[in-house]
């Protein structure tokens, strides 16, 4: 579905992007990890064609990202929901009216039709009641989850959702998550997600890939990222474990399944 | 040698940043004259370019109009041409001083807030929100600007005139003792139509510029411009300056080339 060839980009003489091979098959969930820095949310914006590489190729569906133009690239981009690390909504519409928005500009259904269909979309990712409010009047967390409900109203096949739960405390960033999960197997969209919450991100995604320096370290399934040899991804995953043995709000089966694996590394 | 390196690349930059603009300018217009036209969001716009420009309209074109009363009896005066005031009040006001001064107001009042708006939606990922959806940006957020510019700076140039013969005549007439009808009869015998249009075709092009940079500005904060909130800031006051030299030099030279006489 998605396929990134041989990816290279650079800003200002630096590069960022140093030769990244990808692939997303259709109906997977894929979690691009890396440290801070290392051109993951870059990554991203490539494959919705807001940026352009200097060499390399991002496919959708064999249809090359770089090369499209007008509306074949818009074509492509109905087919995409995107989620902003900022969330990016629009701050003087409601968040009625955001999730409403790509609805009746890009639909011919009745005003009673998006409203029913914004509402049952608010209800989903746990905000109805909010739909009057402005974005600067609701909490990070609900900024994500209006967004996220702003990506989903139009069904997307295809989801890119840039670090979801940054700046939101743990708890409420797990609910996001798992929001991206039940969202995921509702819809069926293939995705990738760009994020640091590790190792919780293994339980609801397919396959791991690991950016580092601007390239590909580690790409396989969550299982085999818990037993890589690599250091870097040992001291990432490590790293983002600690918690583990905390993890009030984890079932205790699923708790000592994650203790096994972290022992193992 | 690496002197004239930088300044090799400075013009290169220049270069590259006018092409933009000209780029920007004919998707601008494209999406203008192409449907759908989003009525709403150009009455909007109106609203805020023109309704809510009116106050200092009034107010400047009053005051101007006031000062040209003094000064313009002081002047004839001396030679016995006082009887002159009403034309004289009226082609400046008409030809010159109302399209400039309406359009050096509406950029300082709508123009700079056209450019913050559009610069925070930038920098907060709005505009990539809306090129993700599929939809134009320029049609949502230039288009609606640029038609209600054009719309808008007119008709505040003509009432900005009709109010600043009215503060000549106030001063002419009331106070200074010129004859009423003196004043209105010779600004009728003198002040021909084709100056209304030579006018409003001034302020048509300066409606045009202002809504050209203060959009330009505004969505290309963060390339010209620096980052975050100090962006926006540089990005505003960018817009507010540029548009009022090109306002001014682009007056002249269609004054000097009498471009629509």
């Amino acid at each position: 579905m998605i396929k990134i060839e041989d990816l290279h980009k650079s800003f200002n003489g630096m590069a960022v992007l140093k030769g990244v091979n990808l692939e997303v098959e259709k109906g997977a969930l894929l979690a691009l990890i890396g440290r801070s820095g290392y051109g993951k949310s870059v990554l991203l914006k490539h494959v919705a064609g807001l940026l352009r590489p200097d060499q390399g190729r991002i496919l959708v569906d064999d249809q090359d990202m770089c090369r499209l133009r007008g509306r074949d690239l818009i074509r492509v981009r109905n087919r995409l929901g995107f989620l902003f690390q900022s969330g990016a909504l629009f701050d003087s519409m409601t968040i009625f009216d955001n999730v409403a928005f790509p609805l009746r500009e890009k639909t011919k259904l009745s005003e009673q039709e998006i409203r029913e269909k914004v509402l049952v979309e608010l209800e989903q990712v746990g905000l109805a009641g909010s739909e009057e409010k402005y974005p600067s009047q609701i909490s990070g967390g609900m900024v994500k989850r209006a967004s996220l409900a702003r990506a989903l109203v139009e069904e997307p096949e295809i989801m890119l959702i840039d670090e979801p739960t940054t700046g939101l405390d743990p708890l409420t960033g797990h609910t996001i998550l798992n929001l991206i999960d039940t969202c995921h197997k509702r819809l069926g969209f293939s995705g990738i997600v760009v994020t640091h919450e590790v190792p919780k991100i293994f339980e609801i995604v397919n396959k791991v890939v690991m950016l580092h320096e601007g390239r590909v370290i580690f790409a396989g399934t969550p299982e085999e990222i818990l037993s890589s040899q690599d250091d870097t991804v040992q001291t990432f995953v490590a790293a983002g474990a600690e918690w583990l043995t905390h993890d009030a709000s984890c079932p205790p089966p699923m708790l000592e399944r994650r203790k096994k694996n972290i022992h193992a590394l | 040698m690496e002197f004239i390196t930088k300044i090799g690349k400075g013009t290169v930059r220049q270069i590259l940043k006018m092409g933009r603009m000209g780029i920007f300018l004919a998707k601008s217009v494209s999406c203008c004259a192409t449907p759908p036209i989003k009525v709403p969001l150009i009455l909007k716009q109106i609203q805020f370019i023109g309704y809510q420009s009116l106050l200092v309209i009034f107010l400047t074109g009053a005051f101007t109009g006031m000062v040209l009363g003094y000064q313009g009896f002081n002047t004839l005066s001396r030679f016995g041409s006082d009887a002159f005031l009403g034309p004289m009040v009226g082609l400046a006001l008409i030809k010159e001083m109302g399209p400039v001064i309406s359009a050096l107001m509406v950029t300082g009042r709508a123009g700079s807030s056209i450019t913050a708006e559009i610069g925070i939606m930038r920098i907060s990922e709005q505009i990539d929100a809306l090129q993700l959806m599929g939809l134009n940006p320029y049609r949502y957020l230039v288009a609606p600007n640029f038609i209600a510019a054009l719309i808008s700076v007119p008709l505040l140039t003509a009432i900005f005139d009709v109010v600043g013969i009215f503060g000549g005549y106030l001063i002419g007439v009331k106070l200074l003792g010129v004859s009423s009808g003196v004043y209105f009869g010779e600004m009728m015998s003198y002040v021909e139509m084709e100056d209304v249009l030579e006018g409003l075709f001034k302020s048509l092009n300066f409606g045009l510029i202002i809504a050209w940079v203060c959009c330009f500005k505004g969505y290309y904060t963060g390339y010209y411009t620096g980052f975050g909130a100090e962006g926006v800031s540089t990005a505003t006051t960018q817009a507010v300056v540029l548009s009022s030299v090109l306002i001014l030099v682009w007056d002249y030279f269609l004054t000097s080339t009498q471009l629509f006489v």
